[in-house]
């Protein structure tokens, strides 16, 4: 209580009225709110430019050889550059930027009670080597040569030696941004673990944070211990690219092998890096929803710890048929069907919330519950995957692109759909049109599913990924394939012309929506309890937590939701 | 700006202050880069990869000197902390500005036996051994004079009163780019396994 009293006095204290000026308050914020904003929309900007690169190949294999409208002639290497940027994009500036740095910069203040992150300056320096490292990236898509076309994971020696990728400068920028997008995550991240650790509420224990700020700590930890080696790696990358240095040639005594195990040790965490972020974001929105406690708290934790343990151990499940070791791939085999032991354990503790609950068919909710649907099939099809003998024969064939689509596009698109609609309200002040809301929902929903499904069968009908044109292949060009094919492709363009629906609803629910109340969802979490948008310093006075965040439709209790910050009844 | 930052920077939930929680996890993360390239650099020696036996060419005697140089340092940065504990902020100063010579030094006789190397051929491309000698004393080596520049920036700060702590914190930084050397050291000039 005392601590409590305290914070509340060097609150007084500090208060502070001043006006920022447009510079410091848009353009170089130390602001924990706009910092997440400047995240987020640059994410989504990034990701409009990953969706036009699938656009674009997409339509090159439906309709090989023939011009793309809004694109122009897709020819091999530019095929190459553009499946390799949109995963790259995909990843390291949507992913990571909108789910992690993104909510995480935003919510984790907000939830955890306090006015701002720990380090805000370092906070604002993390955002500008980020936009950097984008600005970096597109660059490389026009240099002389074009962008780096030797796939997202960067194999050497197709990556390290300018003759075989021919993208001299390309490839050199490619790695240079990445490694700058990593420089920006490490610093943010180690504000965001210093923040969780050190800056919470009086009166939060570690078991009343919530879920979402939990995962992406965890989520933060795992990014931070995995990425390391992969830097050492992208500075040898860089050192065989522009020096000449022999790390990763074999005709120099190098290996190329090491690169595999560099990037996958550092690849396979990843995975969970951004999929806990959203997965955070499904608890919250699941349990308001729902307006059940989550089912489980301590064990939905404990599997996040699990899954984080875990992902450092199976990363050679990716290097089956890369010429390891088979004693290896058995072990490595064991360690990733283990994996998804914790991971189907938190799926049973979501659905479980859900069971007997007052269901509420929000947007936030469809697109949770549609979260869950989705990487069930993707976490499935993974154990497949996980097993060396099948592998054997799926690698590199459509089944894993499709596995890895059924995994990412829920992590990220769903994710951020989630996020965005549910924390929109608190972000701008303002409602989004429900009736859009979900017009874009099955708009997004159902397209995804029309394109990914049918690439399963593509995998198993033995079609081989990064290839640009099957006409060269008699077994592959038969017409009952590319009419699977063609439905794909035309599923995305249905699905692409879907998000104009999200975009309009956005920018006009941002600007004329109905005003949104403190707590439109009546949920449980301190950043409902202040006015939507919240202020600079969020907290007029600095709340102290008396509960965990999910203690939803509480017997006895006439309100079904129980703030955490509401001190309890006096009887 | 306010001259406080926000609560949140003040805030000490675990009791340990947040600066020294921030370099403890960056100093984390930068183990991890270290760690693996010292990985690929004894899997390739392990291997028996050719060329790793020009081990024998570094100057020991020069690592040596180096180390000491180093450790000295370290010491000296430990003095300057509990000079500032103490609210000494000349002593500190000129503590902090040893440490730093010391740094000159490291980085002189570095300067000395790259340029040794290099005229006697053994530049970065020669093999994978001198790859491996080049990236990792020259990536410690940024190291060292990215804790310098930072190390000056504190010790004008604190002649004039601000931020003590921070001689802590660049003092716990200088102490792992010591150890990071205490690895380099004998995997680049003692070692033949």
């Amino acid at each position: 209580m005392s601590q409590a009293a305290a914070a509340v006095q060097t609150d007084t204290h500090a208060e502070h009225h001043e006006e920022l000026s447009f510079l410091y308050k848009y353009i170089l914020p130390v602001d924990h709110k706009i910092i997440g904003m400047q995240y987020i929309f640059t994410g989504m900007i990034m990701a409009i430019i990953g969706g036009y690169f699938a656009y674009a190949f997409r339509m090159q294999l439906a309709f090989p050889g023939e011009l793309v409208p809004l694109y122009g002639l897709v020819g091999p290497g530019e095929y190459n550059m553009l499946v390799t940027n949109h995963g790259t994009i995909m990843i390291f500036w949507v992913a990571m930027p909108v789910l992690i740095a993104g909510f995480g910069n935003y919510l984790i203040p907000l939830m955890i009670g306090c006015d701002d992150m720990v380090f805000p300056r370092l906070n604002r320096l993390s955002y500008q080597i980020f936009l950097v490292s984008a600005l970096v990236l597109i660059a490389s898509f026009f240099v002389r040569g074009g962008g780096f076309g030797g796939a997202w994971t960067s194999y050497p020696p197709l990556s390290s030696v300018a003759e075989y990728s021919l993208t001299d400068w390309g490839a050199s920028l490619w790695i240079l941004a990445v490694a700058l997008e990593f420089v920006s995550f490490l610093l943010g991240g180690i504000n965001f673990v210093t923040t969780s650790m050190n800056a919470r509420a009086p009166g939060m224990k570690m078991l009343d944070i919530p879920i979402a700020v939990w995962f992406i700590v965890v989520a933060v930890i795992l990014f931070m211990a995995s990425v390391g080696p992969l830097v050492a790696g992208a500075v040898m990358l860089f050192m065989d690219q522009r020096i000449g240095t022999t790390f990763f040639l074999p005709s120099g005594g190098g290996d190329p092998l090491l690169w595999q195990h560099l990037f996958w040790f550092f690849g396979h965490p990843e995975v969970y890096v951004v999929l806990l972020p959203t997965l955070g974001i499904v608890a919250e929105i699941i349990t308001v929803f729902s307006r059940k406690k989550l089912f489980g708290y301590r064990t939905v934790l404990y599997t996040a710890f699990a899954t984080g343990g875990l992902s450092f151990v199976v990363w050679a499940h990716h290097q089956f048929i890369a010429g390891i070791d088979p004693r290896m791939a058995n072990v490595f085999t064991v360690t990733t069907v283990l994996i998804s032991i914790p991971l189907a354990e938190m799926m049973f503790s979501y659905i479980a919330t859900l069971y007997g609950g007052s269901i509420e068919l929000k947007t936030p909710m469809l697109w949770a519950l549609s979260f869950i649907a989705a990487f069930l099939i993707g976490g499935v099809t993974g154990i497949y995957l996980g097993a060396s003998a099948m592998d054997v024969y799926f690698h590199d064939s459509y089944f894993v692109l499709a596995h890895f689509h059924y995994t990412f596009f829920p992590i990220t698109i769903i994710g951020m759909f989630a996020a965005l609609t549910y924390w929109f309200p608190k972000m701008f002040g303002r409602m989004m049109n429900e009736t859009l809301g979900k017009i874009h929902f099955w708009g997004t929903f159902i397209p995804f599913n029309c394109i990914f499904l049918p690439l399963f069968f593509l995998g198993l009908a033995g079609q081989h990924r990064r290839i640009y044109n099957y006409e060269h292949f008699p077994d592959l060009a038969t017409q009952e394939l590319q009419n699977i094919r063609i439905f794909a492709t035309v599923s995305l363009v249905v699905m692409l012309i879907f998000q104009l629906v999200f975009i309009y609803n956005f920018f006009v629910s941002m600007f004329k929506g109905k005003k949104a109340p403190n707590n439109p969802w009546n949920a449980n979490t301190l950043e409902w309890t202040i006015p939507s948008p919240p202020q600079h310093g969020n907290f007029k006075d600095l709340p102290t937590v008396y509960r965990g965040p999910y203690e939803y439709s509480v017997p006895g209790r006439e309100k079904d939701y129980w703030p955490q910050n509401e001190p309890p009844e006096e009887n | 700006m306010s001259m406080h930052g926000p609560i949140a920077t003040h805030r000490s939930a675990t009791g340990v202050p947040s600066g020294r929680l921030a370099i403890w996890w960056l100093l984390a993360s930068e183990i991890f880069i270290f760690g693996g390239l010292v990985t690929c650099f004894v899997l390739f020696k392990l291997n028996g990869t050719p060329g790793f036996e020009d081990a024998s060419l570094t100057s020991t005697a020069a690592g040596a000197i180096n180390t000491f140089v180093l450790l000295t340092s370290s010491l000296s940065i430990v003095l300057a902390h509990a000079a500032i504990e103490k609210g000494d902020r000349v002593k500190s100063f000129r503590y902090i500005w040893y440490t730093i010579g010391g740094g000159v030094v490291f980085l002189g006789i570095k300067t000395y036996e790259y340029t040794g190397k290099i005229i006697h051929g053994h530049v970065i491309t020669e093999n994978l051994f001198w790859s491996f000698y080049y990236t990792m004393t020259g990536l410690h080596a940024l190291h060292v004079i990215g804790g310098m520049v930072i190390m000056a920036l504190i010790s004008f700060d604190i002649r004039k009163g601000h931020n003590y702590q921070r001689v802590e914190l660049i003092g716990i930084y200088w102490h792992f780019v010591d150890l990071v050397w205490i690895f380099l050291f004998p995997l680049l000039y003692i070692a033949n396994f």
